[in-house]
């Protein structure tokens, strides 16, 4: 091909003429490169389908200068049409490298049982097969949780297999290493509690009843409900990526061919991980979110610290405390959960494993909320 | 295999495949494949990419579920067996996975280790005794404390068949032994798989498109066909290429070369591994 090369190009031109009535010859002259005014292909197939006597095409390519891709699409075109019309299309006349090309186009193939799916089922067949792989996939999701919980019985009795270090490992990053990021969410989200609420207070003379609501909010929803979401995007994004990887490359694999449970080296301590460590960064986000609505209280509507502190103090009951932590520890198993169940049941591709991690994040967060609000109806029927 | 408590007889073959088939949903990958592997025996499974070798060697480790027809180890069969039985024959099984598949959390001593702390009452430093021996027989000695993303491709090969052979399994499975290795890394490994069933007599199954190998170490092949989705020939690789007249097979032995019995002249001077 001599599309490299640096010249005035004579642009593609096409000639026809008949030998015999029979025989259609197409004469190509000049340079046929993509990006070039080219005749088009529809002429010809024109031409051919008025004339009913024409049994054979054939080329003459003497005058061609050039070509690249752009001819070979022309000429495809030319051959399939030629051939829908029962009509021998000789490509003895073309450049002997476009002849290689089409030799090799049509005796490269892969072996049967390989071609794409392009028939497209009727619909009732689709909702159909949707219908099963929805059951499928939940019957998947019962039976992930239901070997999660053999596996914890397992532990429960000192049996289950896993490294201590890795238990370690793990509420290091998911502890410790949440420790800003849930400062940083509880701060803001206790000073905008505390920047509502005063507002609305204020009209009543009652400032001091902020601590109150800063104190009830963070301790009962905002603590628990803001570290999930934040460790979800976190820890669960991170539990999918990390098995999702092991599972492109054959690591989970390689456990089970060695008889060991994935479920109890890989998902077991992440699950314990989470669970120890979620009441504990719950209390810490309490305590951060209260500091924040008391700097806004104390700073910029005049209560005094004792009056603040003394506030909160009443406001805040065990139970008020321990429903935020219940709930942390159920979120944490859910955050742990939807992160490996995404991640052990990721495909095997890269792209599998950012759609194992983004379908974690979103199937945990819904999951957290609605289990939020089951709590809320729980804890209002019980009157607490 | 210590699967049962009576020997198994001697004549039964190591592993035996009877009537497999095996399928993705309803896609029939390959179907009424039968063989056996005798104790001892290097046997290569053969045939072009995608052709389903890789399949029926997840099929015969335990990771994917045939559709029918059974595996069986000595006596044992596989997969009408329960978990604890099926886990017992695992132990003797030792898999080279195709890239590896060291585990990324942890040091390369860790990797070899973890089979032996898994399965054996071994002291931590009998332990790490073992893992140095078994690294140093891969030519890995002193790299125990790597992480598998800090060393190549072809050294974190190894330092797999090394885990691997942690817990000197009687059947080594290996997938794609020579992908992702340069030439003579390939030959080496080549080199020390004919060396394992030497030394240590262990059944060899390996899964394979790479001729030079499969001339070099089979003893024993089978050739998966894609097109007719079953097994169209077995036997000894270098009794195949001089015997087989099966179009398919010739192919694949010289490489897509057209029928050399016909055409010797022609093919002199071409790679022609049944002259080597």
């Amino acid at each position: 091909m001599n599309n490299l090369s640096e010249r005035q190009a004579a642009p593609g031109i096409m000639n026809f003429d008949r030998p015999v009535p029979d025989i259609f010859r197409i004469h190509l002259g000049g340079v046929w490169e993509i990006g070039q005014q080219l005749p088009s292909a529809g002429q010809v197939q024109e031409l051919i389908a008025a004339d009913p006597r024409i049994r054979r095409i054939v080329f003459d390519s003497t005058a061609l200068e050039g070509w690249d891709s752009a001819l070979i699409i022309f000429l495809t075109k030319i051959i399939e049409s030629g051939t829908k019309a029962g009509i021998a299309v000789e490509r003895t006349g073309l450049p002997s490298g476009v002849q290689r090309l089409f030799c090799l186009a049509s005796t490269v193939r892969e072996p049967g049982g390989m071609t794409s799916h392009a028939t497209r089922e009727p619909l009732l067949a689709r909702i159909g097969e949707r219908t099963l792989g929805s059951l499928r996939a939940s019957a998947g999701v019962l039976d992930f949780i239901g070997e999660a919980t053999l596996a914890f019985f397992r532990l429960l009795g000192a049996t289950a297999r896993f490294r201590w270090a890795d238990l370690g490992l793990t509420i290091q990053e998911c502890g410790p290493g949440a420790l800003p990021i849930v400062s940083l969410i509880s701060a803001l989200v206790g000073i905008i509690v505390a920047f509502v609420g005063i507002v609305q207070l204020r009209v009543f003379g009652a400032e001091v009843y902020i601590a109150d609501v800063v104190g009830i909010a963070m301790a009962r929803e905002m603590g628990a409900l803001m570290t999930a979401i934040i460790m979800m995007g976190r820890t669960g994004a991170a539990f999918a990526a990390q098995l999702g990887t092991m599972e492109v490359n054959e690591e989970i694999d390689a456990f089970r061919t060695l008889g060991i449970s994935p479920m109890e080296f890989l998902v077991m301590p992440r699950i314990l991980a989470l669970v120890l460590m979620m009441p504990l960064l719950c209390i810490y986000s309490d305590i951060v979110g209260i500091l924040g609505g008391a700097l806004i209280g104390i700073g910029m509507f005049d209560l005094s610290v004792t009056q603040y502190y003394d506030q909160t103090i009443q406001a805040l009951t065990l139970t008020q405390l321990s429903i935020g932590i219940v709930k942390s520890a159920v979120f944490g198993v859910l955050i742990a959960l939807s992160g490996c169940y995404y991640g052990i049941h990721c495909g095997r591709s890269a792209s599998a494993v950012g759609n194992a991690a983004t379908s974690a994040v979103v199937t945990g967060i819904v999951l957290i909320v609605v289990t939020d609000g089951i709590f809320a109806v729980i804890t209002n029927a019980l009157w607490i | 295999m210590n699967t049962s408590n009576n020997e198994p007889r001697e004549e039964r073959p190591h592993i035996t495949v009877h009537d497999l088939t095996m399928a993705y949903g309803s896609h029939v990958v390959m179907q009424n494949l039968s063989f056996s592997i005798q104790r001892g025996e290097i046997f290569v499974v053969m045939g072009g990419s995608g052709c389903g070798k890789s399949t029926l060697m997840k099929v015969m480790i335990g990771l994917k579920y045939p559709q029918k027809g059974q595996v069986y180890y000595g006596d044992v069969n596989f997969w009408e067996s329960d978990q604890a039985l099926r886990n017992r024959v695992l132990r003797n099984i030792g898999i080279l996975y195709q890239r590896g598949a060291l585990w990324s959390s942890m040091t390369i001593g860790e990797n070899v280790a973890l089979p032996l702390e898994e399965y054996t009452d071994l002291s931590p430093s009998r332990i790490s005794e073992i893992v140095s021996f078994k690294l140093s027989l891969v030519g890995l000695a002193g790299f125990e404390e790597y992480y598998p993303a800090e060393i190549s491709g072809g050294m974190a090969k190894r330092a797999a068949l090394a885990r691997a052979m942690a817990l000197d399994p009687e059947i080594l499975f290996f997938d794609e032994p020579s992908s992702g290795l340069d030439p003579v890394s390939a030959r080496l490994l080549d080199d020390l798989i004919l060396e394992l069933r030497e030394s240590l007599q262990t059944t060899v199954v390996v899964v394979s498109h790479d001729l030079e190998s499969i001339f070099a170490i089979a003893d024993n092949t089978v050739f998966l066909d894609a097109e007719t989705r079953t097994m169209i020939a077995s036997g000894n690789p270098k009794t195949l290429l001089a015997e087989t007249r099966d179009p398919k097979v010739r192919r694949f032995l010289t490489r897509g070369k057209p029928d050399i019995r016909k055409n010797r002249e022609r093919e002199k001077d071409t790679y022609c591994p049944e002259n080597e």
